[in-house]
């Protein structure tokens, strides 16, 4: 009872987050919605026993990655978000009922009794950082290793493109 | 004990609401915001398999979506400075020209 409770509050805090980021015109106040919805998403990671993944999601995302975010905001003096220059009807056409057409699959997978409404085994603190570490240095440590070249990539990408041009 | 079904449907309404803030955003650090959002949806479901089959590949995933994820934010917004310093917006419908 207590997981379905703590289950649906962190899913309403996480849906509300993702909704107020859509409805908010100030970039600044989207951000803070997506840090909410990330610290919800850090709570569902909890129930569902994967407490490091938990504890990354808040440090590297919710943490860094939003600083960034927020910092880059403050940085470019983003104000109120103008108006679209022109709407979309086709937008309207395709989108409205594609939106009715998942929630009616979202009831069906419910509501109908299939393999995917077996329960998860919730709160059985599956995933600690030592069984993590052992697939990451064992099976995944290639995949491990391109990473560290990436975010190297990424440092110096970001350290070109940010930079001020000499002037000539 | 909650059912898988309802976490997949709860990473639905997350991936739907990221494309959703992508298509009508106008503001670039808004549609960056939705794509970030996007992957927490899809991270959700990772966890959410990894925990109903047990297996720990799952959440190894979601730390790379992560990496990867921290690295595009960093390249993204150095191009968004990099887009405002040339143009002076943010607004995407003003940034439709390859040429200044």
């Amino acid at each position: 009872m207590l997981h379905y409770i703590l289950f649906f509050l962190f899913a309403a805090l996480a849906v509300g987050g993702a909704v107020n980021l859509l409805a908010q015109r100030h970039p600044i106040a989207s951000a803070l919605s997506l840090i909410v919805v990330m610290g919800s998403l850090a709570g569902e990671y909890m129930l569902l026993g994967a407490e490091f993944v938990a504890a990354v999601q808040v440090i590297v995302y919710a943490g860094a990655i939003m600083v960034l975010f927020v910092f880059v905001i403050m940085l470019l003096n983003a104000g109120e978000e103008e108006r679209s220059l022109k709407g979309s009807k086709v937008a309207i056409a395709i989108g409205v009922p594609a939106m009715l057409a998942g929630l009616i699959m979202a009831i069906w997978t419910l509501t109908r009794h299939n393999p995917a409404n077996t329960p998860v085994g919730v709160g059985a603190m599956y995933g600690p950082a030592i069984a993590i570490a052992d697939q990451l240095f064992r099976p995944f440590l290639l995949a491990f290793e391109i990473t560290s070249v990436l975010i190297l990539i990424a440092i110096m990408g970001a350290v070109v493109l940010a930079r001020k041009e000499e002037q000539q | 004990m909650i059912p898988l079904s309802f976490y997949l449907v709860l990473s639905a309404i997350l991936f739907a609401c990221g494309v959703a803030g992508f298509l009508i955003k106008r503001n670039i650090i808004t549609i960056f915001m939705s794509i970030e959002l996007m992957l927490n949806a899809v991270n959700l479901s990772f966890v959410a398999f990894a925990a109903h089959w047990q297996v720990l590949s799952g959440q190894v995933f979601v730390f790379f979506v992560m990496v990867v994820a921290a690295a595009e934010a960093a390249v993204g917004l150095a191009i968004i400075i990099a887009v405002f310093r040339t143009r002076e917006t943010l607004n995407v419908d003003r940034v439709n020209l390859l040429k200044l």
